[in-house]
């Protein structure tokens, strides 16, 4: 008997996992349709004329009606959009105005030194800002404490360029540990063929380790930096959350139970505090992916940060609107993610979700 | 009987801006394998005494003692390590609301076994099946279900039970209720107590049932300390409590309703600054 309630219990949670799967969809799906309403409508409120982006501004006035026409904009609004609608689930973004390519190509190339960049930063800003943070709340007001606090604010507070430059005038200049600016030297370029455009996976798929190291060498002094950013982050938040954790009850429960105290940090408080660790982990990637501009200058980073902040600079709004439908989807995405990791990490959530 | 736990003098102090302030000074009793209540207002020092017994206490607190004693070990001797075995094997204690003092993301199971795990060695089988065998000693009618469940699908009354059921798994000496039954209903309580007090009779431990509900310590307790700002102002036989002679006893007493000829309205407690003296 216990065999069949069992069975059902588990058929009710296929039923009720698959209802929360169509749920959540169908909010993913609004929330892509409010973003792209957005940036159709900035596109418009934008002083900047798109027809002039396409024809440029010595065309006579007969080619201006036409392209006028061509885009749709003598229509309504709302058939506008929908235009703009179908032009992005085909994939077709329109052209940069400054680099005379398809939008979807000069982002297909941008955003995987972008998304190489910040995952490679956000696993050193979390698997060294949450054991920090662990240990300053074990050590809550004695020296581990304070030198993990003073150690993150000089991450909030140092400007990150200045970082940079120091970074590479130490590590790459006087002591040559590592590589200088860019993703890779010139010599590896075409020695690898690009698959996925991060380099590290792709070398590392194609067997050249060579190339591996260079580019390894490339990212790490970079990646360390904005590590180091969210890591000064991620450690404040871990320490609080596990202040918060570390005075339950179920602690006391824990220490009455004669559980040792790894354990108790570890398991115990730790397992509850990284229910909103979650948050901020997938928050601190969600603005690394934003691109960080200033250190993709400092290391000449063909990444999404620069190319927006180049397109927003030359008034290019096909690729601002793109670049902002991309980062908006990475939100979305990531606010996806990380749902679905609470689900995993707090039971109380499985339940009422 | 031989003592199981003797205190003489437990003083706890928490550094304060104004200076040290001391919430427990120099309480003194002796426990056998029996059940002593105490009982005092919030703030008198009674669970902060239950804490220190099991080293507990918060820091930057700190517990002094001329004696504290558990069956021959000197607690203020003990090492951490020397605690840790101590509590999950021979000392443990079942607190206010399960709604806190259970682990929110970990199994009933989970959080049972571990208390096997780090006391006993002995397989997952064997544990595992100890385990189910004390939640159906608290009354759980399907322990596995509560075995595989997390707290927060468990009503109050479970949830307390399953902690009894964590606490005496081990088959501890001596139990510290600290409030078991003070975030559950009416009904329930006299259920859980019921529970606790059978099996703290036949397994025979020494029990300390820390309350604020004098008429529901002295129906359950032998002895009764009450406590009144860090002090124990009076020590009876639960039996005896009508013959109180502290005016702070008394005066609890008094505030008790009672069904018929009761006073009305209830007297206010009176507090004399001499007591605490």
């Amino acid at each position: 008997m216990s065999d069949t309630t069992a069975n059902g219990g588990r058929e009710s949670a296929l039923l009720r996992f698959l209802w929360k799967t169509v749920k959540l969809l169908a909010t993913v799906a609004l929330t892509f349709l409010g973003l792209l309403l957005a940036t159709f409508l900035i596109g418009r409120v934008v002083p900047v004329d798109p027809v002039l982006a396409v024809i440029g501004d010595r065309a006579p006035q007969s080619v201006y009606d036409r392209v006028y026409v061509e885009l749709g904009l003598d229509r309504p609004l709302y058939e506008q959009f929908w235009l703009y609608l179908e032009k992005v689930f085909t994939g077709d973004f329109g052209q940069s105005f400054l680099t005379k390519r398809d939008i979807v190509d000069d982002i297909r190339r941008v955003f995987p030194a972008t998304l190489e960049l910040a995952t490679v930063a956000i696993l050193i800003g979390t698997l060294f800002g949450i054991p920090l943070g662990v240990w300053a709340a074990v050590r809550q007001g004695r020296f581990a404490d304070q030198f993990v606090r003073v150690f993150g604010l000089i991450g909030y507070s140092a400007p990150i360029f200045w970082l940079g430059l120091l970074g590479l005038l130490v590590f790459y200049a006087r002591l040559h540990w590592v590589a200088g600016p860019g993703r890779i030297d010139i010599a590896y370029e075409y020695s690898i063929t690009a698959k996925t455009g991060l380099l590290l996976l792709d070398s590392a798929m194609q067997g050249e380790w060579d190339a591996f190291k260079n580019v390894f060498s490339h990212i790490i002094l970079p990646a360390s930096l904005l590590g180091y950013f969210s890591m000064a982050y991620i450690s404040r938040m871990t320490r609080s959350f596990m202040l918060n954790e570390l005075a339950q009850e179920y602690v006391t429960t824990a220490r009455v139970k004669g559980v040792p105290e790894w354990r108790i940090i570890w398991v115990h408080a730790l397992g509850n505090a990284a229910v909103p660790l979650v948050t901020v982990v997938a928050l601190s990637y969600a603005n690394l992916l934003e691109g960080s501009v200033l250190t993709e200058t400092v290391f000449a980073w063909p990444g999404l940060g620069q190319y927006l902040t180049n397109s927003l600079q030359n008034a290019d709004m096909n690729a601002v609107l793109g670049g902002t439908l991309v980062i908006g989807a990475i939100f979305v995405g990531l606010n996806l993610l990380s749902d679905l990791l609470y689900n995993l990490l707090d039971p109380r959530v499985r339940r009422h979700a | 009987m031989s003592a199981l736990l003797t205190v003489d003098d437990l003083r706890i102090t928490f550094p304060t801006r104004q200076g040290p302030s001391e919430v427990v000074r120099g309480v003194t009793f002796t426990l056998g394998r029996e059940r002593l209540g105490i009982v005092g207002e919030s703030g008198s020092g009674k669970s902060q005494t239950g804490r220190a017994i099991l080293g507990l206490t918060p820091a930057p607190g700190k517990a002094t003692a001329k004696v504290l004693d558990f069956d021959g070990t000197d607690l203020r001797a003990a090492t951490p390590a020397m605690w840790r075995k101590l509590r999950g094997t021979r000392m443990s204690m079942v607190m206010q609301d399960p709604k806190f003092s259970l682990n929110p993301v970990m199994t009933i199971g989970k959080q049972l076994l571990e208390a096997l795990k780090f006391g006993a060695g002995e397989t997952r089988a064997e544990a595992t099946a100890r385990a189910l065998a004390m939640l159906e000693a608290v009354q759980i009618r399907d322990p596995e279900r509560v075995f595989r469940a997390y707290p927060h699908e468990l009503s109050g009354g479970m949830g307390q039970r399953a902690m009894i059921a964590m606490m005496l798994v081990t088959e501890p000496d001596l139990l510290i209720a600290d409030e078991p039954t003070s975030a559950l209903d009416v009904t329930v309580q006299v259920e859980v107590l019921r529970i606790l007090d059978r099996l703290v009779r036949e397994r025979g431990m020494g029990l300390i049932f820390i309350s604020h509900d004098l008429r529901l310590v002295s129906s359950f307790c032998d002895r009764v300390l009450v406590m009144y700002a860090g002090r124990v102002v009076e020590e009876l036989k639960a039996s005896e409590l009508k013959q109180a002679r502290h005016p702070y006893t008394r005066g609890l007493m008094n505030c008790l309703p009672q069904i018929e000829g009761g006073v009305r309205p209830l007297p206010t407690l009176e507090r004399d600054a001499a007591w605490a003296r």
